[in-house]
């Protein structure tokens, strides 16, 4: 047996490289014939959303014919100019990114901390904590209201955006979500890296956030979502005009006796328009963390 | 210095499942030890603790020459190389080398020149900004290697590391695994179920079964002198036949195969033929009736099943309990011989083999007699 180190054997080829079987790349059809039944069913799913856009160019006499007028005279560009006139819709709408922003990182970080720990940790009680963290995803909103509320007025966040925010900073789901994703990744990589020498929160964030991509997407995008529509809540705990999110700002444009439908829509638009660019964006991980329970390659 | 021992280490699982059961075992600096049984021996279970993934009940696990029980995973300055390999599926080749030092705080310099001096020594230099699924098994099999000799630890330790690997690439791995242990002579400790693997690396191998550590020795050694039933079983392939005989005054009597062996106490045995020590002359030489039923014609030689008249041996080793296809009281066997060998299904010939090649058991106890 040789005594040689590593060292002495440096830049010597011990072994010779192996063939290159290359990179497996993947082919992709174009057209194929799903496509004849896929199409027309997205032009159905489309319709209300082509609808809002148009009526949003109409003037409000169009809105209110029947049938409706489904090519407007002419492009009134006046609707989304008024919208940004009458009301502070621009406050409103960082208003509304900005509590869906934290809320957003506040749900990938404490839930990927809490989905680890109830994935991969040991610890006294685990699984009926957790059990009692999914028990909470039964339980209506409506029924919570009332006392999240008292509490978010102790904090002395009512009126504020901080009522939006510190309450929705973790939820079960997203608890949920990571930690089923999490026990799905091979035990073997954290082992791996446990002997090379990383610590537990060097694992979650150097190997197992890295590669839980899709979950981490889908919680980002679903929690953006429910924020950035959520209705309710701010109803309850915003009541002066600056503070508003979107949702509730467009109930400003529907009166007791007569709704502007032709700036409701504009403005509609506009507030949807971030959530749209977001779901264009992130499709493919919106779709992927939905359909795939696992993880392969 | 690299030297891994374990000293009367046991690991109940919670549960109450044995998984190690009193295991001492020295592997000194340098040596490739083999740690070899069926699924669920323990032999992993034994690895893992060294690592420091399990902690065992009881007992004394030292690396070099300090008790490692209560030492994480991280200080014990070993290096491991998973089953599926593990690697880091989110980072190139490189940086899966580089991930150990990175943790470690070693400068980024010397990180550098380890990886690259590694990666040469494994052939992987025009692969190192690959992610692990643009590679071939081979491939991540060698960088799961890489990963670990880049560390430069005081052991290795080896988690079935081939038997993801088709059959052809695993014989010629197994050949580079023995040349770069030859060349750095780092202390390995090697889990496999592949006996063949555990006679072709190990300098010596540790046979396991039921947590128990049955037999320890260099592969010739248990090869010629199984200690008891189950490594007589086990190590071989295709494996010892054992027909039961009975033993009064140094005679042995097992179907019509007698001979003689001074100093046997009387009683049940089972007498173990291996299949190349049989031959076709029979004048002389203690022999048996075989019925032929199956020949194989490997090219290099064949391989002869068959049975004889008596009663077969269980060791415990069976890889699975397959049905006999033998009627009434007849014993498998399975003889090798030189190519050249004209056997037909349904011949009878008689077979010998000399009496001091012919293996006993007590058969009580399982233990070899000698």
């Amino acid at each position: 047996m040789s005594d040689a180190t590593i060292e002495e054997v440096a830049g010597e080829a011990l072994l010779e490289p192996l063939p290159d079987e290359g990179d497996p790349g993947r082919g992709r059809t174009l057209f194929s014939a799903w496509h004849l039944i896929l199409l027309p069913l997205a032009f159905v799913m489309i319709i209300p959303l082509l609808w809002m856009v148009v009526t949003s160019f109409e003037t409000l006499n169009e809105t209110r014919q029947f049938p409706p007028v489904l090519v407007p005279g002419s492009l009134r560009w006046q609707n989304y100019r008024d919208v940004l006139e009458q009301a502070p819709f621009a406050r409103w709408f960082l208003n509304t990114l900005f509590v869906t922003v934290l809320v957003v990182i506040g749900n990938l970080i404490f839930c990927s901390l809490a989905g680890y720990a109830f994935a991969r940790l040991k610890f006294f009680g685990r699984d009926v904590i957790f059990l009692l963290v999914l028990a909470t995803l039964m339980i209506p909103f409506q029924v919570i209201m009332i006392p999240t509320f008292l509490i978010v007025r102790q904090l002395g966040l009512i009126d504020t955006l901080g009522a939006l925010i510190v309450p929705n900073l973790a939820g079960a789901f997203g608890i949920f979500l990571l930690r089923q994703f999490f026990r799905t990744l091979p035990i073997e990589l954290e082992e791996a890296a446990r002997i090379d020498g990383a610590s537990r929160l060097g694992i979650l964030f150097k190997i197992v956030l890295p590669l839980s991509g899709p979950a981490l997407a889908t919680l980002a995008v679903i929690t953006f979502m429910w924020t950035w529509n959520d209705f309710l809540w701010p109803l309850v705990t915003l009541y002066s005009e600056k503070n508003f999110t979107l949702q509730l700002g467009l109930t400003t444009f529907t009166g007791a006796h007569q709704s502007n439908t032709h700036l409701l829509m504009a403005a509609n638009v506009m507030s949807m328009l971030p959530l749209l660019l977001l779901f264009f964006v992130a499709q493919r991980w919106f779709i992927r963390g939905i359909a795939t329970t696992g993880l392969k390659g | 210095m690299g030297q891994v021992v374990f000293e009367h280490v046991n690991k109940v699982f919670p549960g109450g499942t044995v998984a190690i059961d009193d295991l001492s075992l020295e592997v000194p600096d340098g040596q490739f030890m083999i740690l070899v049984g069926p699924s669920g021996c323990g032999k992993t279970t034994a690895l893992r603790c060294v690592a420091g993934l399990e902690k065992p009940t009881s007992g004394t696990i030292r690396v070099g020459d300090r008790v490692v029980n209560d030492v994480t995973p991280r200080d014990r300055d070993i290096a491991m190389v998973f089953q599926n390999y593990a690697l880091y599926p989110h980072m190139t080749v490189y940086k899966n080398l580089a991930f150990g030092l990175r943790q470690r705080k070693t400068e980024k310099g010397e990180i550098d020149r380890r990886v690259r001096s590694v990666s040469t020594m494994l052939g992987l230099d025009d692969l190192l900004r690959r992610r692990p699924a643009q590679l071939s098994g081979g491939q991540r099999q060698r960088v799961a290697m890489g990963r670990a000799l880049v560390r430069e630890p005081s052991a290795f330790l080896l988690d079935e590391p081939l038997s993801n690997l088709d059959a052809k690439l695993r014989v010629r791995m197994r050949a580079e695994l023995k040349r770069l242990h030859t060349r750095l002579g780092i202390t390995t400790v090697y889990v496999t179920h592949d006996q063949i693997e555990a006679m072709t690396l190990g300098d010596r191998i540790a046979v396991m079964s039921n947590g128990k550590l049955q037999q320890l020795g260099p592969p010739q050694e248990l090869y010629d002198e199984p200690t008891n039933l189950f490594v007589a079983g086990f190590i071989g392939s295709p494996p010892m036949n054992l027909i039961r005989g009975r033993a009064e005054g140094g005679r042995i009597t097992a179907s019509d195969l007698t001979f003689e062996r001074a100093g046997v106490p009387d009683g049940d045995v089972a007498v173990g033929i291996r299949p190349e020590t049989v031959v076709q002359q029979s004048d002389g030489l203690p022999s048996f009736e075989f019925l032929v039923d199956v020949v194989e014609p490997l090219g290099d030689e064949i391989v002869v099943h068959g049975s004889t008249a008596g009663t077969p041996v269980e060791t415990g080793a069976e890889e699975e309990e397959l049905p006999t296809m033998l009627e009434g009281s007849r014993a498998p066997i399975t003889a090798r011989f030189d190519p050249g060998v004209r056997f037909h299904p349904g011949d009878r010939p008689r077979l010998g083999v000399p009496a001091e090649r012919l293996h006993l058991f007590d058969l009580r106890t399982g233990a070899a007699i000698r």
